[in-house]
């Protein structure tokens, strides 16, 4: 019995738990064990999922024993299974913060019960998007955790809350119109869903078509890792949902976009077909976003900001379509879930600290409290990508890749990229100026916390009661272990590196693939690039 | 393949129409155009099976063109109760936008709203500080031509400022700009969150 059969229990498994925690809604402790335990089990067998393929090799499942192409396959392979790991012990890691505070602030309230289950319900969505072999099966996985998402991003109906999730809502539906109607069209154009399948017909159809079906997906996938053009819902709805939520949006949902561009360009639509395009919209989604981010006061939408910056490095080593660039954005993607949402959770400790996420008003946090720095400080230089972080060894990455491409537009995208790392730097160094550095007299309208005599600083005024606990030891020590995590990217980075440049090269080959979900002795199409850019 | 043509029209027609309904600022407009346009893409669905009327017969040996597939039907069940979900949750979110605002339209961000008000001057960075800072005060000239640095440090009585300084667009007292730094300074106009420049 290969550990490989047991995948879906990666969707199940959350599932189960969102049921239970649904009939347990009244008992918060109860629900809390059922959500927390029920997560660790399925990180525990993600691990067990990329360990099995660690060396390589890709595992298909036939749901039900329907054979492919008719029946669902869920596929894992080097890529799947490291975005799996990634993207549970993540969640897990918000799920602890989540509770902590729930523990800190007392979650009696009715909104409240409702977020484990719906939170198990996301991580089962994510989990079904990065394992589907089949792009219905993908569109199911994509609304799973975007309806949870809809839910968590309006949690408690306050006024602000609900301006973003319109915004958020519109946006992701129309995002998975454009999906569905690509679906049909791939499904008119080639009568089949099933991608491995899928990988060996449209190799067949006339250009013309291919082109539109390739660009009506990236399009919908666009919009969801919110790429240049397609970006300017995410700063404007993510910062106002709560902190957990918002930290693990940003950790994961764009990288779903981010994981099905990759599949749709590597296995359905291989070649260089659109990688001008996508690099053009690389180089804007990196350069706009960061000047975005320049502009704010507010820390959670400087950090949206970012997010969407930096999707445009991934991008980058995507349109490269070669194993060092691929290979590269997949060490980036995993790397970035990990900082992006850590430090939203710093965020919102940050806030809890000094009463405010806006830069303006924060001050003199590194003096009342040091270790809130040390959290905010390590994720931050990660992410401008400062020697000898993770950011830097993946931006690194990306620029010889670059740079081994060699065309004038690699090498724009090269200086964009260094360009963007610099100006990332700049907004996070605003924000540690501001808010740890100067003094608290020297702020506009500071938090009376911020003034408080030290002695008094563990315990404080929030939401109107007295005496709430303003950094619990449960949300530090998630966000603590977060950044751990993060640091531990920088130390395993050979051996992750290793595995991200294999899985590259792949997913580029994609006989690995196909012949896992259809069989031994399928024929893999040959690749057809316009020119010698390989 | 033949294609059936009113449900092509109608297709388009529920494409254009949900389009033109998305693009509206009043929320339930705005549900009406998503709705229209996810049954127009069922529609789209449906075209992909075939021909109505035939049967949803397979044999290996059966030409495309003389039976109809079964599994796009399938995929539009899933795709129905997904956008059902979706209706009912925009439904609860425009009764509570009207419980909120007793309103039912798109509201701006405040947030967008500021940052796109921000004037490209800075006072911190941007000023320009005649005052003289440092230990050993030598005598400054104002832009009138009077010595500004002793004056400014105490403002004279009523409303006669000293000096003026040019601060990108509007002129401000040099004692402003010189006190930027400390609280309670005029040259910057606090606002009701704070953080308003």
């Amino acid at each position: 019995m290969n550990i490989a059969s047991f995948a879906p229990l990666a969707v199940v498994l959350p599932i189960l738990g969102a049921a239970l925690t649904f009939v347990l809604i009244r008992h918060s402790r109860a629900q809390r064990t059922v959500s927390i335990a029920l997560l660790s089990l399925t990180l525990a067998l993600e691990c067990l999922l990329l360990a099995s393929v660690w060396e390589g090799g890709t595992a298909a499942v036939n749901i039900g024993g329907w054979l492919p192409p008719w029946g669902i396959v869920m596929v894992v392979d080097q890529f799947s299974s490291l975005m799996l790991v990634v993207s549970s012990a993540v969640s897990l890691a918000v799920l602890v913060y989540a509770t902590g505070q729930g523990m800190a602030d007392g979650d009696h309230d009715a909104p409240v019960s409702i977020f484990h289950p719906t939170y198990l319900i996301l991580v089962a969505g994510v989990s079904n998007a990065f394992l589907s072999g089949d792009l219905f099966n993908l569109y199911v996985g994509f609304e799973i955790l975007l309806t949870a998402s809809y839910v968590l991003m309006t949690l408690g109906g306050t006024g602000p809350r609900i301006r973003a999730g319109v915004t958020y809502v519109v946006v992701s539906v129309v995002s998975s119109v454009l999906f569905l109607i690509s679906i049909a069209m791939v499904y008119g154009a080639t009568g089949t869903v099933n991608m491995a399948d899928l990988a060996i017909k449209l190799a067949d159809l006339d250009p013309g078509t291919k082109t539109l079906l390739h660009v009506m997906l990236l399009v919908a996938f666009g919009i969801k890792a919110a790429v240049f053009p397609l970006s300017f819902w995410l700063p404007d709805s993510y910062p106002t949902a709560p902190a957990p939520v918002t930290a693990v949006f940003a950790g994961l949902l764009t990288k779903v976009g981010v994981y099905a561009m990759v599949r749709t360009e590597t296995l359905l639509f291989p070649g260089d077909s659109l990688n001008t395009p996508l690099m053009v919209a690389a180089l804007l989604t990196m350069v706009v976003g960061i000047l975005g981010a320049l502009a704010q006061s507010d820390i959670k939408r400087l950090l949206s900001f970012t997010l969407v910056s930096h999707i445009g490095y991934m991008v980058f080593g995507l349109a490269m379509s070669s194993v060092a660039g691929l290979g590269a954005a997949v060490f980036y993607v995993a790397h970035h879930i990990t900082i992006q949402t850590s430090l939203f959770l710093v965020t919102g400790l940050i806030e809890r600290r000094g009463g405010s996420s806006s830069i303006d008003r924060l001050a003199g946090l590194a003096k009342l409290s040091p270790l809130l720095a040390l959290l905010f400080f390590i994720p931050a230089m990660n992410l401008a990508g400062i020697p000898p972080f993770s950011g830097f060894l993946g931006k690194v990455g990306l620029m010889q890749a670059g740079i081994e491409l060699g065309t004038p537009l690699a090498y724009t995208l090269v200086i964009g990229g260094v360009l963007t790392s610099l100006l990332t730097l700049l907004a996070v160094a605003r924000v540690w100026n501001r808010a740890f550095w100067r003094k608290p007299s020297d702020a506009e309208h500071p938090d009376p916390v911020l003034l408080a005599p030290r002695e008094t600083s563990d315990t404080g005024r929030r939401g109107g009661r007295n005496n709430v606990t303003l950094l619990p030891r449960t949300m530090v020590g998630s966000t603590l272990g977060l950044v751990l995590l993060g640091v531990s990217l920088t130390v395993f980075a050979g051996p992750l590196f290793k595995v991200s440049d294999q899985a590259a090269a792949d997913m580029l080959d994609r006989s690995s693939y196909i012949q896992a979900v259809l069989g031994e002795e399928t024929a893999v199409p040959l690749i057809l690039t316009s020119g010698g850019g390989k | 393949m033949s294609v059936n043509l009113t449900l092509l029209a109608v297709m388009g027609a529920l494409y254009a129409c949900g389009i033109y309904l998305l693009l509206e600022r009043s929320l339930t407009r705005v549900l009406l155009g998503l709705m229209l346009l996810a049954n127009a893409t069922n529609l789209l669905i449906l075209a992909t099976g075939g021909y109505a009327g035939l049967a949803p017969f397979y044999a290996k040996d059966t030409p495309a063109q003389d039976y109809n597939d079964p599994l796009p039907q399938a995929l539009i069940l899933t795709s129905i109760v997904i956008s059902f979900a979706v209706t009912a949750f925009m439904l609860g979110i425009i009764y509570r936008t009207w419980v909120l605002a007793r309103q039912d339209e798109i509201q701006d961000d405040v947030e967008d709203l500021r940052v796109a008000e921000t004037p490209s001057f800075d006072a911190e960075d941007d000023a320009e500080i005649p005052m003289e800072t440092s230990e050993f005060p030598l005598t400054m000239v104002g832009g009138d031509g009077r010595s500004v640095s002793d004056q400014a440090l105490t403002r004279p009585g009523g409303e006669s400022a000293g000096s003026t300084v040019a601060a990108g667009a509007k002129r401000i007292d040099a004692i402003d700009a010189a006190a930027e730094e400390q609280p309670g300074s005029q040259n910057v106009t606090p606002g009701p969150e704070g953080g308003v420049k």
